[in-house]
């Protein structure tokens, strides 16, 4: 793969994670602008670090497998993908685990959520009771 | 400073902010501990991958040595602190604006004018 290797790891996050979005529809996506809000300090944050590293020598990337675009600093521009697309993926995760279990997560649900799955059979499950089946 | 001690200091930081400076406690909940636990079978492939395939490099120097799928065992408090910090911070956008809609839904009070 080549020069593509670490941008096709990241491609491969965002395909593997996009049915939480499309099929159990967790609303992440939908909900971008507090995406972006949310991942602001964590993009600030870790991206300093990795300025940091790459003057300390603490780690180097490199040439063949990335594009080989770098920013100030020498970041791969990979490596700034990298810090929207894992932070985005460890929220559709944690949504979803929401959606399923019906969990706290600390926050109340959209007002437009459905409700989570756990919640939504055990009101199927009365409705069925209720029924006599 | 070293990889290490950084990825020590960064678990730290990350800890002190949920707790406490956001108090979304996100790492006394059940739903976080799983999600982490889902994430971080990915973290192994995707860094086993970019450290196995030396996408990445490291400096001996800076890391105590041991690695787990190719990487660094540092590697792992850096996604931690990522997560952790990611997460906090969705759980605190969401919280004050679910909330304030709520608000405005469940009041029959005028919006305030003066904002």
């Amino acid at each position: 793969m080549g020069h593509l290797t670490y941008l096709s790891l990241l491609v491969g996050c965002l395909v593997v994670t996009a049915p939480l979005e499309l099929l159990l529809r967790v609303r992440v996506y939908a909900r971008w602008r507090r995406l972006l809000v949310a991942v602001l300090p964590e993009f600030v944050v870790f991206l300093a670090w990795v300025f940091y590293a790459i003057a300390a020598g603490h780690w180097e990337y490199s040439d063949t497998r990335t594009l080989g675009i770098r920013l100030p600093g020498g970041i791969p521009v990979e490596e700034v993908l990298f810090f929207l697309v894992v932070p985005v993926c460890a929220v559709l995760a944690l949504e979803a685990v929401r959606k399923v279990t019906g969990w706290d997560a600390g926050y109340p649900a959209a007002p437009d959520d459905s409700g989570s799955i756990a919640a939504r059979n055990e009101r199927g499950a009365d409705r069925r009771a209720e029924w006599g089946q | 400073m070293s990889y290490s001690a950084l990825a020590v200091l960064a678990v730290l930081a990350v800890l002190v902010v949920d707790l406490a400076v956001l108090r979304t406690r996100m790492v006394t909940r059940r739903v976080f501990w799983v999600a982490y636990a889902i994430v971080i079978v990915f973290q192994l492939l995707m860094n086993g991958v970019l450290t196995g395939l030396d996408v990445v490099t490291y400096e001996p120097a800076a890391i105590w040595g041991p690695r787990i799928a190719y990487a660094p065992v540092e590697d792992l408090l850096f996604g931690f602190a990522l997560v952790t910090l990611t997460l906090a911070s969705w759980a605190a956008v969401n919280r004050r604006a679910n909330t304030a809609s709520r608000r405005g839904l469940d009041t029959r009070t005028r919006r305030s004018s003066t904002r």
